[in-house]
């Protein structure tokens, strides 16, 4: 029963919670079951709130027993990266700077996570702030990826990807500034969307980068996700970039799964050299499974895109070196005095703290940002990135002209070892490579599991780019992928994942 | 491209209020210098006659109503603080400025 | 930290013998709106510590603004009002520098692309002359915290221990209007400074954008200032002081200004390009902070918050709600009331304009309404440190009772001296003027015969001074209204005595 429980896709928990066959207090304690089995191992979670959980199961199991109306995820139990705001827990974002701190309010997502009636398992640990591509810069130490244990789970959701894989949560919340909701994906075998910029609220997010921020729905399914997507949607007046219009039907899209008739564009620039042999072998593969599902298949180039990949570390630490700027010993959080002056100054305080308190990649691209923004460099880097910018969404704008869908691989490499991109900044930025484009564009990506790479045995994942709000998209095109994939191997692919204890993955 | 000197990076930790070790901005010279280098390839696009975009979303004029809205108490507004006196936020002495 | 309060000073006339000042002002103003500039707290002066604050406004990780409607609509206004031209399309921007009572560490604020730009503001001068100010541009931000320093001497900065701060005030929509250099003011700068902040204030009052008290800190004056030799028209170098927060001070810091600077020049010296603080007290500026790189503020357009595009209509239906300009309304009603230029100043200096306008408008005449809005109740303001609007409005006396209280005089049911005893008893707020002259038993004698009775008593009782008026000295005649007056109890038309005395004794 048990094992049941967690390795069931939240669709089918719904459909059991909603027939009555089990409750949410069920399976909720299942999973907080499997994380204290687990997680010692892993280390996804900074922060399980066993209690708060349970409480919030009995109460929707109660609401259900009364009759209630409730929402298609009502009783699915989630987890939450630690970088949105939830009352009664901490956020930390990963970082020292802000341990212990619990804040008095709440991000939008949050709030209609609870409303849906799920309740939160915990907060999953994440890279420093969101800077990372596989949580190693956690200042609470790296999540582990439960196909090896010895690699990165991505980043900087590595904490979200890595519950989703070893069964901790059937759902998770990410943040994707330039690919931490696809990239962990892709390295786990499971499923992510960044939807398009404005979909989801970022109130209460804890904000990396303003102007490419997106939050999006994890799990292991492309039907999870989408269930997820539609909670977490929607216009939010608290959020001035939110898009006032209807939430793509994604739901809808993903249940129908058809692509037949849809024009799918491989970006040339996203495929071939740089890209590992396995990961493009997966890749081609999924591309020839869609043109067997009855989509037409074309070859665009995004010349620009060559250039996002700078913009980006221009665009990201220029906005991030601003908003990381509350972090000053003031108000919340920590504050360290400096070592050796007698009466320190608020000024003395506050970078003391910020030494202290960031670890050196957020420190790092703060002073990169602080280089970039300053008066002189200003037209060259930033102003110059922004231009970039245009050039990269106007290329998207051409593509998608030519092609309702864009498709490349996720990532250019399976996961990697810890330590084997720690010293080289430029090395580890070159993950993104794929992930970028639509940050910059404001357009919806989606990673899923296109196969185990056969020179390492680990997961590949495939990414599918739409134009903006046009997400349901990347839920028709995923879908079908999923079905046709799942009906090759026979199995999910995390099925075939390592055995982590007495738990085995016979779904 | 200007070469990044230990001073400068010295004065942009200044400017960011971070107090860097000896040792730290050593390895952050470095490390910015290859970075840089990288990221000044924005320069190299056709961007002569492009509009820089700051915003990925062609939203304009989102504005609230003039309304109020509730506000934290006190308490919670305080509850992070480091320190508090006199339900205000206690902060170390201010060196001037304007 | 020692610091000098005294420097040398150059006699100003001395000063602008050698030297012509360039003027610069920028000044900040609160408006007056429910809410903050991005966020739903209340945006009011004061209050208990920490109170109006939200995870917004106390730039809590995480938080995000959304902009006020009314203060956009303020600052259009604003800008119409000072002929500016309003942006089709501007952005807020990030002006980033740390500061502990900045919440964000960046002040949202617009930079390159203000709502409002190119405009100018005619202040008249006291000798009639009418001087141009072109104003540069006004633009919207935020406000930031107040802090109290604890454990200096003087609660000043300078040797405080640690400081406490409250974020009440961390967010109010601010409008900041900065002049061009204004040039060839020449000994008319000091005047200009302060007619221009004060024109400046008259306008956002009347349209209602501000309630613009600069004792309280809702209009706020820096003054920049530099000096260039006479018959040069390159500008020196300039220091911007802070905190003058009054119009004399305005004027006063200008003055001081100049004086200071040219001395230095005078000496040779040079003029170091700082931040200065006008000290109130002792009438002199004292030097801040040099200005260096730490004076980049890093802008970049703010990505929280989405591009500001007024459509061309919603800017002209704004500018349709514009009040005439204070300066032509004054003129318009001096004419209107027939005051002299005197009595228009004092009445625009006591703040009785609208009164005195709605009184006129309820059907008083212009003169009364000034007499009784300017008389008693304009002392007792003044003693309390308030004005006749304000207490008023707080006695629950308004333009209604000048009306009623003119015409029971009008009326011949009270004279003068009668008149002014019932409205210290409304302003003691005991009633109408009618319920008032009721209670105090004040009617002027209508009954004829008991006057001509009164009058033949005391033609008879003074024999001399009837001899006098007979004389033909009709001057004499005051001296018997007195003497009927006293025997009517004060309750006797002073002029209907006074044809009766001099017909008996014609
Ligand atoms: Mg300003
Ligand atoms: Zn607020």
């Amino acid at each position: 029963m048990t094992n049941e429980l967690i390795t069931s896709s939240a669709s089918e928990l719904a459909a059991r919670l909603a027939a009555g066959e089990i409750s949410s207090v069920e399976v909720t304690q299942a999973h907080l079951e499997r994380t204290a089995q687990v997680d010692p191992a892993i280390h996804a979670y900074l922060h399980v709130d066993a209690e708060g959980a349970l409480a919030a199961a009995r109460a929707v199991d109660a609401r259900r027993a009364a009759g209630d109306q409730l929402s298609v995820l009502a009783g699915v139990p989630i987890a939450v990266k630690d970088v949105m705001t939830a009352t009664g827990m901490p956020t930390t974002c990963g970082s020292k700077i802000l341990q212990g701190w619990v804040p008095p309010y709440e991000s939008t997502v949050v709030t209609r996570i609870k409303a849906a009636g799920m309740p939160i398992l915990g907060k999953t640990n994440m890279d420093e702030f969101a800077m990372g591509s596989s949580t190693e810069h956690s200042a609470y130490g790296p999540t582990r990826n439960p196909w090896d244990l010895e690699r990165i789970p991505g980043g900087s959701g590595g904490g979200s990807s890595s519950v989703l894989a070893s069964f901790q949560a059937p759902l998770a919340t990410g943040t994707d500034t330039g690919g931490s909701i696809r990239q962990p994906a892709a390295v786990t075998g499971t499923v992510g969307t960044k939807p398009t910029y404005g979909g989801v609220s970022r109130y209460g997010l804890v904000a990396l980068a303003s102007s490419l921020d997106q939050a999006g729905p994890c799990g292991r399914t492309v039907l999870d996700t989408a269930l997820l997507h539609e909670v977490m949607a929607g216009h939010d007046p608290m959020d001035s970039t939110s898009i006032n219009a209807p939430v793509p039907a994604v739901v809808e899209a993903a249940r129908r799964a058809d692509v037949s008739g849809m024009r799918i564009g491989i970006v040339r620039e996203l495929t071939g050299s740089g890209f590992q042999a396995g990961v493009q072998q997966r890749f081609d593969e999924a591309v020839q499974h869609l043109r067997d599902a009855g989509a037409e298949v074309v070859e665009v180039s995004c010349p620009s895109f060559t250039y996002a990949l700078a913009a980006y570390y221009l665009i990201l630490p220029s906005e991030a070196s601003s908003n990381l700027a509350k972090f000053d010993a003031m108000r919340f959080g920590l504050r360290v005095l400096p070592e050796g002056i007698g009466d320190p100054s608020a000024e003395q305080v506050m970078a003391a703290t910020r030494d202290a308190g960031f670890g050196d990649e957020v420190k790092r691209r703060i002073i990169l940002g602080t280089y970039a923004l300053s008066s002189g460099y200003y037209d060259a880097y930033y102003g110059s990135a922004q231009k970039v910018r245009r050039l990269i969404a106007d290329d998207f704008a051409a593509a998608f002209e030519r092609a309702d869908v864009l498709v490349s691989p996720t990532a250019p490499t399976t996961a990697f070892r810890f330590g084997d991109k720690l010293d080289d900044p430029m090395a580890m930025y070159l993950n993104d490579i794929a992930t970028i484009p639509a940050n910059l564009a404001g357009v919806p990506g989606m990673s899923l599991p296109s196969g185990l790479a056969p020179e390492d045995g680990l997961p590949v994942g495939f990414q599918i780019l739409a134009p903006a709000m046009q997400d349901q998209r990347l839920y028709a095109v995923g879908a079908a992928l999923e079905a046709r994939l799942l009906h090759a191997w026979g199995a999910p692919l995390l099925a075939c994942a390592p055995t982590l204890n007495a738990v085995g993955q016979e779904a | 491209m200007a070469e990044l000197t230990r001073a400068d990076v010295a004065h942009l930790a200044a400017l960011a209020r971070i107090e860097l070790s000896d040792h730290e901005l050593e390895t952050m010279v470095g490390e910015l210098g290859i970075i840089l280098e990288s990221v000044a390839t924005v320069q190299n696009a056709p961007i002569a006659d492009v509009e820089p975009m700051s915003h990925p979303m062609p939203l304009v004029n989102v504005t609230r109503p003039d309304v109020r809205r509730p506000s934290l108490t006190a308490q919670q507004a305080l509850a992070g603080a480091p320190e508090q006196d006199q339900q205000r936020f206690s902060v170390p002495r201010i060196l001037e400025q304007d | 930290m020692s610091r000098p309060t005294t420097e040398a000073t150059l006699p100003f006339e001395v000063a602008l013998a050698s030297y012509d000042p360039v003027l610069g002002l920028e000044v900040h103003v609160e408006l007056g709106t429910q809410t903050k500039m991005f966020c739903g707290c209340a945006a009011v002066f004061g209050g208990e510590p920490n109170a109006q604050v939200c995870p917004v406004c106390l730039g809590l990780p995480g938080a995000l603004p959304v902009v006020n409607e009314k203060a956009v609509e303020s600052a259009i206004r604003i800008g119409l009002a000072l002929d500016c031209q309003i942006a089709s399309w501007c952005r807020f921007a990030r002006k980033n520098y740390f500061y502990p009572d900045m919440p964000k560490n960046f002040q949202t604020s617009q930079y390159d692309e203000p709502i409002a730009f190119g405009g100018h503001l005619d202040v008249e001068l006291e000798d009639g002359s009418t001087y141009r100010v072109e104003i540069e541009r006004a633009h919207m931000e935020e406000d930031t915290g107040k802090s109290s320093h604890v454990g200096g001497a003087t609660g000043r900065i300078h040797g405080a221990t640690h400081s406490l701060v409250d974020y009440n005030r961390a967010g109010i929509p601010l409008i900041e209007i900065v002049t061009k250099p204004m040039t060839g003011a020449g000994e008319r700068a000091p005047e200009i400074a302060r007619a221009y902040v004060a024109t400046l204030r008259d306008l956002l009052k009347a349209l209602g954008v501000s309630d613009v008290k600069m004792e309280q800190g809702s209009m706020r004056c820096d003054v920049n200032l530099s000096l260039m030799p006479k018959g040069s028209t390159t500008f020196g170098t300039r220091t911007e002081t802070k905190n003058v927060n009054s119009l004399r001070s305005v004027e006063r810091a200008v003055r001081y200004e100049v004086g200071r600077q040219a001395a230095i020049l005078a000496a040779g010296g040079t003029i170091t390009q700082e931040t200065r603080h006008w000290h109130e007290d002792t009438g002199v500026t004292t030097s801040g902070r040099e200005k260096s790189d730490a004076d980049d503020y890093r802008y970049f357009p703010e990505p929280d918050l989405v591009p500001v595009a007024p459509s061309a209509e919603y800017v002209e239906a704004l500018r349709a709600t514009l009040p005439e300009p204070p300066a032509a309304r004054r003129r318009r009603l001096q004419a209107q009331w027939g005051y002299s230029d005197l009595e228009m100043r004092d009445v625009v200096n006591a703040a009785l304009v609208d009164l005195i306008e709605q009184t006129v408008g309820a059907g008083a005449s212009a003169a009364g309404a000034r007499k009784w809005w300017s008389g008693e109740i304009a002392r007792r303001a003044n003693d309390a440190g308030s004005d006749v609007p304000t207490l008023a409005a707080s006695i629950g006396v308004g333009p209604a009772e000048v009306v009623e209280l003119e015409s029971l005089v009008t009326g011949g049911r009270l004279n003068d001296s009668m008149a002014r005893a019932v409205w210290e008893g409304v302003l003691a707020g005991e009633g109408t003027p009618t319920v008032v002259a009721d209670a105090r038993g004040l009617q002027l004698v209508q009954d004829s015969g008991a006057l001509e009775a009164a009058v033949d008593r005391v033609i008879e009782a003074n024999p001399e001074v009837a001899q006098k008026i007979r004389d033909g000295k009709a001057q004499a005649a005051g001296a018997l209204i007195g003497q009927v007056m006293k025997e009517l109890k004060g309750q006797a038309d002073a002029a209907a005595a006074r044809e009766l005395i001099l017909a008996k004794l014609a």
